[in-house]
């Protein structure tokens, strides 16, 4: 399953950049019932973490009513080349990780 | 000549209550104004709640409530001294009252989160930034959820 | 009626041979993306908040992906689909030869899978086909629809254009009551758009997915209170391929996002 990270490749020291983060996932509610009446079993990405070079930039607790293929954009301030990573866990033991690289100047 | 709304619905043969189906056709479990506050006060504790300094961008005609582009910003320097730590988002009306908790640092530069939520139905959404000197502020706003013609019944 | 209103009308009706009453003529028609409002269509514009995005990279993994008793990727024979398949989706449903009738890119993407991979069918709207089609559609985003445009089409168009004209369901409602005299209206609050399909497939947010013209078919017929057509059948082949005609030089644009 993919998921589409959008970091500046390049930037100045000290910019505050945008970070996008999308990934495939169905966020089933636990609330709906199939046509015979039986409870769909929740199955969501309970959170998201993104590191900047190891240190932790942003962390989000996911609840039922986010949308099914979640997407998060969020903020930080470019302060030295290196690495993006994200990760993603939740229901049923999921967990996926993704990451983007940035040069800085 | 525009047709006005009555001779349309006349045109189309019936098309009135019928032609709107929600893709569930009951929920019966709804979060109440009393488990909204429950849920605030789980993130605030007694703390007080100030209107201001937050802005909620939801698009004014919420064209799918399955999908409902969303923007949270907060007023903030974003420095060590002064920052939004957190930005929770609650909601009125889906069966559960919570719908994130996003956590920043002096080093996110802006207190801005986008995302993509659900809206059951018209309903209140509030949103409440926690800043580093503890104080919360929070704005609430009334969004109109209008069911699409034609939707697919669930299967 | 007075005998200049019956030339008026008989001059129209003689500089528009090609049309029936009630559709759209060419340079009216226009994308489902012009009825939506500025979120949703930035939605669709940027590839990194686009979530149909996320179905063209699976796809893309499965495009080079070694299957079936044959052990053989689309890319073995394809070879690199930005090039081999640039164009291809904008003119499906394309007649197809050896079976005398017309294939969907889907079905298309099935009969690859029997007689080149010997893999099975993969169902409709099953990830893995929404995946693939949408990678191959993708090639073409931009490019003008030609489907239809094969003169051995030219039956299954009219049958597709029949079939768009006709009353049916409970309602006794056409597609073209619709989607030919009404639209810029509103339904229920939405609006009602000229039913022009080339963003397929598409991320619908009512289905928090990608999916099939032929499910928006389905789904349509469903709100007319009609039994729906089952996937693949020859009927919704016919209105696929009379409906991208009927879209005929708009450009792709694969994966769309709608309402």
């Amino acid at each position: 399953m993919a998921a589409l990270i959008n970091v500046p490749a390049k930037a100045r020291r000290g910019d505050v950049i945008e970070i996008r983060a999308l990934t495939s996932h169905i966020m089933e509610t636990g609330f709906r019932h199939t046509a015979d009446g039986k409870l769909v079993p929740r199955d969501i990405i309970t959170s998201f973490a993104c590191r900047y070079n190891g240190a932790e930039i942003f962390r989000a607790d996911l609840f039922p009513a986010i949308a099914a293929n979640p997407y998060l954009s969020f903020f930080t301030v470019a302060k030295e080349s290196g690495k993006f990573e994200f990760e993603w866990t939740g229901d049923n033991g999921y967990s996926s990780t993704a990451s983007a690289s940035i040069t800085v100047e | 000549m525009p047709t006005t709304r009555r001779q349309f619905l006349h045109l189309a043969g019936g098309v009135t209550a019928a032609g709107t189906l929600p893709i569930v056709s009951l929920r019966p479990l709804q979060a109440t104004p009393a488990m909204l506050t429950t849920a605030i006060r789980n993130v605030v504790g007694e703390a007080q709640i100030r209107t201001g300094r937050v802005k909620l961008d939801i698009p004014p005609l919420v064209e799918n409530g399955n999908t409902v582009p969303m923007t949270v910003s907060v007023t903030s320097p974003m420095t060590a001294a002064e920052h939004v730590k957190s930005i929770h988002v609650f909601n009125e009306k889906n069966p559960q009252p919570n719908i994130g908790n996003f956590y920043l640092t002096p080093s996110s530069g802006r207190a801005q989160v986008s995302t993509r939520i659900r809206l059951a139905d018209t309903q209140k959404v509030v949103a409440i930034a926690r800043l580093s000197d503890d104080t919360f502020w929070q704005i609430a706003a009334e969004i109109v959820v209008t069911l699409a013609a034609c939707t697919e019944e669930m299967n | 009626m007075s005998i200049w209103r019956a030339i008026a009308a008989a001059t129209l009706f003689a500089a528009a041979p090609a049309l029936l009453a009630g559709e759209i003529p060419p340079d009216a028609r226009r994308s489902g993306y012009s009825f939506m409002g500025p979120e949703t269509r930035a939605m669709q514009d940027n590839d990194t908040s686009n979530p149909g995005m996320l179905f063209v990279l699976d796809g893309e993994a499965l495009w080079g992906k070694k299957g079936g008793s044959a052990d053989k990727s689309c890319a073995d024979c394809h070879g690199d689909a930005r090039s081999s398949m640039k164009g291809v989706a904008a003119r499906y449903p394309a007649f197809d030869k050896a079976l005398g009738r017309p294939v969907t890119l889907d079905q298309r993407i099935n009969l690859c899978r029997a007689n080149h991979q010997q893999a099975a069918a993969l169902p409709y709207e099953s990830r893995d086909l929404l995946a693939l089609s949408a990678f191959v559609a993708h090639q073409s985003r931009g490019l003008p629809i030609t489907a239809g445009s094969d003169p051995q089409a030219k039956p299954f168009v009219e049958q597709g254009r029949g079939l768009f004209m006709q009353r049916e369901g409970q309602l006794n409602l056409a597609c073209t009551n619709c989607h030919d005299d009404n639209f810029d209206k509103r339904l229920a609050g939405a609006p009602i758009t000229q039913a022009q399909p080339t963003g397929y497939p598409l991320y619908r947010l009512e289905w928090q997915t990608l999916g099939s013209l032929e499910r928006r078919l389905r789904s349509c017929m469903s709100g007319v209170r009609a039994q729906a057509y089952e996937y693949g059948s020859p009927e919704l082949v016919a209105l696929e391929l009379y409906l991208m005609s009927r879209a005929h030089g708009l450009p792709m644009e694969t994966p769309a996002v709608r309402p």
